[in-house]
């Protein structure tokens, strides 16, 4: 068995990965590119101030997705976990969240649009509310927006591996913490945190690679005013400029796999696997 | 560690689950400082009882005293019981030491304060060499003293243990009930113990309370219920007793208090069905009329000497006094 698998690892992800590391170093000029042997890509991109900010751009809507998706998520994961006592409304509340998931990411987007533009339903709304006197100008086409998108595009990958950690616990060890005279903030911080941190760990590690490869999502929701490390690269593609995309790939991936890293010192989730 | 011990008492204790009834109206007042055991077939409302003794279901009706006081509204932590569960439920993410301190770290205590408690406790189960592992990394004997440790941490003035042997084999049970026995002379304090084995009930309990569809059949100390059963259901459950049902009514008598005898005579004629050596003792079942089934235990070498086969008539004998009649 475990050599087609292995055939299959090699040609769908080791060698486009090699590929790509050598297209890297390769050159290019406004209508060709050469093969060779050349650091320039990397000497452009550690060099140009632009790639520092867009690596900061990307960790922050990384870290900012983060904190909210975990926050939803854990909340959504309790609440199915410890609140619902019947099996079958655990599954059938658990299917109302994957709904969103029926349709693709890009339309799920865009139905924001309509929603939260100058004259969309969250402006007028909120004017014939009389909270607003002015329609508010950071709705969409913004640091909000996109946030907003990947919060809800991401959520349910945070749900999910804390909802299945969380379903593991037995119910005994709650009775066990109550029988010692925990209260119920106690019991949330010294039973079920600690005892979901490998969930937390896989759903942190899903939202923050899904978030660092996204580009879509930015161009969309930022109007094209925001950029993050995927935008850098697609628009180096539309360049045609496949080498300096490629350099960029081989950063992102590196910093991608070095954040996985240190996450996965803090927390064993072998176990979950 | 002698503190003066309250009297643990249910008063119309009644459980229900939607229509259902687990435990109806049940009365009962525990020996202070005694070894008591409920015990009874799965389903009959033994565990309902203790799980609302400890707090960790609501009371229906009735309530639940301990030193006089009514508990049955108060949590858990705050009723003067502590439980042990069943699968011991320690905490995999805290260290054996941590675990048993896990009461006192809810309350408040210092670090070093609540470590030396539990040092002193672990000392009282023997485990002070292992305070630092996990309770993955730990025999199923020593999780249960782990889980004893944790309960008794509080200081209850009732332990309560729910099926806490279960979980062993038979070896390690037979050692452990001995541990649980000692641990409760020296602590003086009480116990209620879930069970449904009945030798495990016998070898602990200064007091047997034998529950069934949701009552309690009898309760009383150990040798009271088991020489003295009241209903055919006690007979029954407790082992060792025939049930059987004469001219007069229905009584129980031991199966030791039987005997077998080679001749049609006798007070009821039968035949043999099983023959079953047991070690010192043969288990004899005979068949008589009515599709009743007798069993009989006599010692080996009275058997012997004496062999019967499936098939063979005999008789049965029994000293009338030894008959206890049952009132269901």
């Amino acid at each position: 068995m475990a050599l087609p698998i292995m055939a299959v690892l090699v040609f769908f992800l080791v060698l486009p990965i090699l590929m790509i590391v050598t297209v890297s170093f390769w050159q290019a000029t406004e209508f060709s590119i050469i093969p060779a042997f050349d650091l320039e890509n990397y000497e452009f991109l550690f060099g140009s101030n632009v790639t520092y900010r867009v690596f900061f751009n990307t960790f922050k809507y990384a870290f900012i997705t983060w904190v909210f998706t975990l926050s939803i998520g854990f909340t959504v994961a309790y609440f199915l976990a410890f609140h619902v006592r019947s099996l079958t409304w655990q599954i059938v509340l658990f299917l109302l969240c994957t709904i969103p998931f029926w349709t693709s990411n890009i339309i799920r987007m865009i139905s924001w649009i309509p929603f939260l533009g100058r004259n969309g339903i969250a402006n007028s709304t909120l004017i014939s509310w009389g909270v607003i006197d002015e329609p508010l100008d950071w709705l969409l086409f913004s640091d909000f927006a996109v946030i907003l998108a990947f919060v809800h595009l991401y959520t349910l990958f945070m749900v999910v591996p804390i909802f299945n950690t969380m379903m593991r616990i037995d119910k005994s060890l709650i009775e066990a913490a109550r029988d010692a005279g925990a209260s119920g903030t106690q019991i949330l911080w010294n039973v079920i945190i600690p005892l979901t941190k490998p969930g937390i760990m896989i759903g942190t590690i899903f939202v923050v690679t899904l978030v660092m490869g996204d580009f879509i999502t930015v161009r969309f929701m930022s109007g094209s005013q925001s950029a993050n490390v995927g935008r850098l690269i697609s628009n180096d593609i539309a360049l045609l400029a496949y080498p300096s995309a490629s350099a960029t790939a081989v950063v992102l991936l590196l910093t991608v796999l070095i954040v996985i890293g240190i996450l996965l010192r803090f927390v064993d989730i072998r176990k979950e696997l | 560690m002698t503190t003066p011990t309250k009297e643990l008492e249910l008063v119309s204790v009644t459980k229900r689950y939607g229509t259902t009834v687990a435990v109806d109206a049940i009365d009962h007042k525990f020996q202070p400082g005694g070894y008591a055991c409920l015990l009874g077939p799965s389903g009959c409302g033994k565990s309902s009882t203790l799980r609302m003794i400890a707090g960790h279901e609501t009371v229906s009706e009735g309530s639940i005293l301990l030193g006089g006081a009514d508990i049955s509204d108060l949590p858990p932590a705050k009723r003067g019981t502590a439980m042990m569960f069943q699968n011991y439920a320690l905490f995999p993410h805290l260290s054996v030491a941590e675990n048993v301190a896990f009461s006192l770290k809810m309350r408040g205590d210092d670090k070093a304060n609540r470590l030396k408690k539990a040092g002193e406790m672990l000392e009282l189960v023997d485990l002070s060499a292992l305070s630092d592992r996990l309770p993955d990394q730990l025999s199923g004997g020593q999780q249960q003293r782990v889980a004893l440790a944790r309960a008794l941490i509080t200081r209850p003035q009732v332990l309560l243990l729910d099926e806490p042997l279960s979980a062993l084999d038979p070896f390690l049970r037979i050692r452990m009930r001995g541990e649980l026995r000692k641990l409760q002379r020296e602590l003086g304090i009480s116990f209620v113990h879930v069970t449904h084995g009945q030798d495990e009930a016998l070898a602990l309990a200064d007091e047997i309370v034998v529950m069934n569809n949701a009552v309690i059949e009898q309760a009383g100390n150990a040798r009271d219920v088991f020489n003295a059963p009241t209903t055919a259901f006690v007979a029954q459950f407790i082992g060792g007793h025939n049930v059987i049902a004469l001219p007069e009514g229905c009584f129980a008598i031991r199966t030791d208090a039987v005997g077998v005898l080679r001749s049609e005579t006798g007070k009821l004629q039968g035949s043999i069905s099983a023959v079953e050596y047991q070690g010192a003792h043969v288990s004899v079942s005979a068949r008589i009329a009515g599709d009743q089934e007798i069993s009989a235990l006599i010692p080996e070498d009275t058997f012997f000497n004496n062999p019967f086969n499936p098939g063979d008539q005999v008789g049965l004998i029994w000293d009338d006094a030894n008959l206890h009649k049952l009132t269901a």
